[in-house]
């Protein structure tokens, strides 16, 4: 399809970028690698009529280790948090999701931060920024403010970064020593988005599971804490049995869309098992 | 397995050379519709309506009018009268056709019909005029179930026919009641081959233009038909036929969604005349899933009578097939292509085969890779499968044991065909040896008896199909309005080059190397100097186009006579030029010489010379060399072979994955082995995505839910595994090249041998059938369905 005119501007530092919402007021976007907003422009979905384009803003393009947490600019693409040593060592949870996000064209255009702030509930790394308690540096006319991933993602599509924000960069806690994990995406063709997606990432002691985390894709609104499954998981002993039980509730009060690919019966019946395979995997099963 | 090498001398024929076209294609260095760029030029844009069914209250183009860089907007009022497409072949004498418009006068009739058109000098103000454009709808009840439809006081489609049955055809063959009388069992299945959207790379294109000089009007359209097109448009526009020239440049794909009348096309047409400038529409990949013909969608009630030992005694076979809201150009005829061919490789003493068209309000339905083969072939490999689960005999056995074998060719099937040849056993016994199938077997076994969440299938499909549309007088009995000839027409130019001028229209198959090669054998010129001319009215006038994997059986067949033609108009220059008599020349690789006498020669490219200068002709002989042929097929042609399919379904996700295919066709004499490669290999891709990717799903509303290409899944490669691919070589006796068809045989095997997979996976538990695609979803819902003790 063919977008509507909107007019464009490339600010080189985050204040550049906040005045330019600013003096935009409601219709304008922020365009990072542009694989969500050029297609909602292209089908004319939303019709902006300013575009700020934040991929050279030189901040939002670094990753800093800060010790015990990597920040991620918001404009490192999925093919550098794939690839990115830091990362890899890091938050090597990030990297493994990064490699399935869609395919390597838009890996190379698409950002972590662009996908997060997007907010599909289909996508992969809000996940994984979910899993890892993430938090989010988000800048405005009145400075900067951190938010937590628990308080980020509002509802489809819609992130607590206000329309003359800008998100700037993800924090992303190291997960340390004795941490096992897995990303099960469950997608019918290699690009295509998650039906269902579960994070997993688990801390097994002596045959037990003394810390678990488990996030879920496109189980709701946006990406969901599988509480009633981190609950029975942990203290529980890392066996087959024990982890099938647990993830049993891993649907538990979800409440999944139906679309072409999957209705929401079948989506919590994918929820179970692919909790049970990302944890079992995660604890080393 | 093809190895890539150039030619360095002896028979072109049967070399795999690469295709020389291919340098231009992969660089985007030609002219694709779109690249078409000519001063004046009007934008045209379309506006769709957004519902299935409704009536036209009210447009107001007022603000789209006055809006920057619009020159015109037009809606159904101001072409009243004027049609978007047509069928030339309406399929039974009581057929209920259909006037499919333009532009819509009052009413809506599939989700993307068109209400008005927009003219501008630009691309993008063309498409933002159509959100100024007010239309006011009144919804009527959308059709969208066929069966439904058929009920009495379904809402109509088309309420002045009081009907929603388009037709019924049947073709009774044998005595069926007998059969089932002397028949130990019926086996009864319903199959439903699902409705497809054809996804070439290059959405159609077309640019019209006046020319200025004369009242010719230049029409480059991506389409498969230009010849056929060009009448079509003489007809529904009533703009002379001479006046128009149809120009397909290259062409990206087609797949049979270019086999079409388009009504974006007889809307350029006719604004380029009435407005004298240039016209030119390029649709997006959205407006294609609502706006390009549909294809498949039937839903296949199929009975198979046999003995207990698996002796097939006769066949039923009851179609219902979804029109679509109107008839493009072979909407009814293309489920009836299928028609001769439900009893597939098998010999059976009744086929009672009955079709009835029905109009929904959805996207027309038409061609579609394969048109009616692989639907056929499908209900009759699955069925086979079916029985043999029935009867408790090996699928393959029950095949052997009523396939036609070798020694009895030429065989007259029960529809009537007489398959020329075919060796069912030599390519089933090649496939069974790269596939394993013995040891895959053993492994299914073990997989059961451990019971683990991953089982495994085997999927077979040994079919055959038939191509080379067709013989004309065949088309004629089918009441089909035009006929099934190719014509070719070769001239040696003054230098020796050579211009190949073929009435087939390639649109990705390498017509230009296949075509160089036939007749760099006949005629002894080297393929880098024949130049392939195609697609354009002005320059190849005579042609039927390409499609139903024609090209070669057809055109082949042409291309050689005129070869052969040309060769002898030469000789008898030649023979002038050695003074001798004709019947003392030679011909070999180019070069006449006289019997006994070789060092006495010319070549024919000297021939060619003197044939321009015509300075020293003999008597009665006309100056200029070349020959031309144009060729009604005596027959059709039946490639067939054996696919095999290995399935490892996950029963805990229903996700299926292709482990391993093995596929041995024989399309007879392969004239460009790696070109044959290519079409296996893409049609076993489009084969495998009807089963496991595709699918065109509509709500209760009638409205297409799988309009992008998030929602309607094409697999890229690597969702496919590595096919391993063989041929065996039965020469067609029925064609002078001993060729067969392979544009449509990996669309048409492929998708029963997987869908057969899947099935035999999980039989154990109950499933004796998965909707298509077999996504993870309709697989599990099976698998449950059936545990819970229902039939799947």
């Amino acid at each position: 399809m063919i977008p509507g005119a909107f007019d464009y501007v490339k600010p080189e530092t985050v204040e550049e970028a906040v005045a330019a919402l600013a003096e935009a007021g409601d219709d304008a976007k922020v365009l990072g690698g542009g694989q969500s907003l050029l297609p909602v422009l292209r089908l004319r979905l939303n019709h902006p009529t300013v575009l700020v384009d934040v991929s050279r803003v030189d901040e939002m393009r670094q990753v800093t280790d800060e010790g015990s947490s990597l920040l991620i600019g918001a404009a490192v693409t999925t093919y550098e948090v794939m690839h990115h040593e830091g990362i890899r060592a890091g938050v090597p949870l990030l990297s493994m999701a990064a490699g399935e996000v869609a395919d390597p064209a838009i890996r190379h255009r698409g950002t972590f931060g662009g996908s997060c702030a997007h907010a599909d509930p289909a996508g992969d790394l809000p996940t994984i920024a979910r899993v890892l308690d993430a938090e989010f540096v988000i800048a405005g006319a009145s400075g900067r403010r951190t938010v937590s991933a628990a308080d980020f993602f509002l509802d489809f599509f819609t992130t607590a970064v206000g329309l003359d924000e800008v998100l700037v960069a993800v924090r992303v806690p190291k997960l340390g020593a004795g941490w096992g994990f897995d990303y099960q995406k469950f997608h019918r063709t290699a690009q295509a988005w998650a039906i269902v997606g579960v994070a997993a990432a688990v801390k097994v002691d002596g045959g037990t599971i003394t810390e678990a985390r488990v996030a879920l894709t496109n189980m709701g609104a946006g990406p969901i804490r599988a509480a009633s499954v981190e609950a029975a998981l942990t203290g529980g002993a890392a066996t087959a049995d024990a982890i099938a039980a647990a993830a049993a509730s891993a649907a538990d009060g979800t409440s999944p869309t139906t679309d072409t690919h999957a209705d929401a019966e079948f989506r919590k019946h994918l929820a179970r098992v692919l909790t049970k395979r990302a944890v079992s995997t995660a604890a080393g099963l | 397995m093809t190895e890539t090498v150039e030619r360095t001398g002896g028979p072109a024929i049967g070399r795999p050379i690469r295709r020389k076209e291919d340098a231009r294609l992969l660089t985007g260095r030609t002219n694709w519709t779109d690249n078409i760029q000519l001063p004046g030029t009007l934008y045209m844009s379309l506006l769709r309506c957004p519902m299935a069914h409704a009536k036209i209250i009210n447009i107001d183009t007022s603000a789209a009018l006055a809006a920057e860089g619009v020159v015109a907007v037009y809606t159904g009022k101001d072409f009243p009268e004027l049609p978007g497409s047509t069928c030339v072949w309406p399929v039974t004498d009581e057929i209920v056709m259909s006037h499919f418009p333009a532009i819509c006068l009052d009413e809506v009739k599939f989700g993307g019909d068109v209400v008005a058109v927009v003219l501008a000098t630009e691309k993008y103000l063309s498409v933002d005029a159509l959100d100024l454009i007010d239309v006011d709808y009144e919804p009527l009840p959308a059709v969208v179930d066929m069966e439904d439809a058929l009920k009495p006081g379904s809402p109509l489609v088309h309420s002045d026919k009081g009907t929603n049955e388009c037709y019924v055809a049947k073709m009774p063959c044998g005595d069926y009641e007998a059969a089932t009388v002397k028949a130990d069992r019926v086996v009864k299945r319903r199959f439903i081959n699902q409705r497809l959207i054809p996804s070439p790379m290059e959405p159609r294109a077309v640019v019209a233009a006046p020319m200025g000089m004369s009242d010719e009007i230049t029409i480059w359209t991506s389409t498969q038909i230009p010849h056929v097109l060009r009448v079509l448009l003489a007809l529904l526009t009533g703009i002379p036929e001479n006046n128009l020239r149809v120009v397909a440049p290259d062409v990206g794909g087609g797949f049979g969604a270019k086999l079409q009348i388009n009504r974006e096309e007889v809307l350029a047409v006719v604004l380029a005349q009435k407005l004298g400038r240039p016209i030119k529409w390029t649709e997006t990949r959205s407006e294609h899933m609502v706006g390009t013909h549909h294809g498949r969608d039937q839903i296949q009630d199929i009975e198979m009578a046999v003995m207990n030992d698996g002796t097939l005694v006769g066949m039923k076979v009851d179609l219902l097939a979804d029109m679509g809201a109107y008839l493009q150009i072979i909407t009814p005829g293309t489920p009836l292509l299928g028609m001769f061919m439900y009893s597939g490789i098998y010999k059976m003493e009744a086929l009672d085969f009955t079709c009835t068209g029905v109009y929904t309000t959805k996207t027309p339905t038409d061609a579609y890779r394969g048109a009616g083969r692989p639907e056929a072939t499908y209900a009759i490999e699955r069925i086979m499968d079916e029985v043999a689960f029935e009867l408790g005999i090996e699928p393959l056995e029950l095949r052997k044991k009523n396939w036609i074998k070798h020694e009895e060719f030429p065989y007259t099937q029960i529809a009537g065909l007489t398959y020329d040849t075919g060796n069912y056993e030599a390519a089933t016994a090649r496939a069974l040896e790269l596939f394993g199938y013995d040891e895959l077997r053993a492994e299914q076994a073990e997989r059961r008896a451990a019971g683990g969440p991953v089982q495994l299938g085997i999927g077979i499909s040994t079919f055959t199909e038939m191509c080379g549309l067709a013989p004309s007088r065949t088309l004629g009995a089918l009441k089909y309005v035009a006929g099934g000839w190719e014509h070719c027409t070769i001239r040696a130019l003054p230098t020796g080059k050579i211009e190949l001028i073929t009435g087939t229209s390639p649109h990705g198959q390498g017509h230009e190397t296949a075509w160089s090669q036939i007749a760099s054998d006949i005629i002894g010129v080297p393929v880098e100097d024949i130049e392939v001319v195609h697609g354009d009215t002005g320059r190849a006038p005579y042609g039927m186009d390409t499609y139903g994997s024609r090209s070669l059986a057809v055109g082949g067949q042409a291309i050689k006579l005129a070869g052969e033609r040309l060769v002898e108009k030469a000789r008898i220059i030649a023979a002038h030029q050695l003074e001798v008599s004709p019947d003392d020349v030679e011909f070999a690789h180019g070069t006449y010489s006289v019997k006994g006498d070789p060092e006495k020669s010319t070549t024919i490219q000297a021939i060619a010379f003197e044939a321009f200068t015509a300075h020293n002709l003999p008597d009665g002989v006309e100056p200029t060399l070349s020959g031309e042929s144009t060729v009604d097929p005596m027959d059709f042609s039946y490639p067939h072979g054996t696919h095999l399919a290995a399935m490892e379904v996950d029963t805990e996700t229903g996700q299926v994955t292709l482990r391993k295919y093995v596929c041995v066709d024989d399309c007879g004499v392969q004239i460009n082995p790696l070109i044959v490669e290519g079409q296996v290999h893409g049609g076993l891709a489009q084969g495998i995505a009807q089963a496991l990717f595709e699918g065109a799903l509509y709500d209760a509303e009638g409205n297409l839910l799988t309009g992008n290409m998030g929602d309607y899944l094409l697999p890229s490669a690597v969702d496919l595994p590595s096919f391993i691919t063989d041929r065996t070589v039965t020469p067609s006796t029925t064609h002078p090249l001993g060729t067969k068809g392979i544009g449509e045989a990996g669309a048409i095997a492929s998708t029963p041998a997987i869908i057969n997979g899947v099935v035999d996976a999980i039989r154990h538990l109950g499933v004796n059938d998965v909707f298509m695609p077999a996504s993870p979803q309709n697989v599990w819902r099976a698998i449950q369905t059936a545990q819970n003790g229902g039939a799947a």
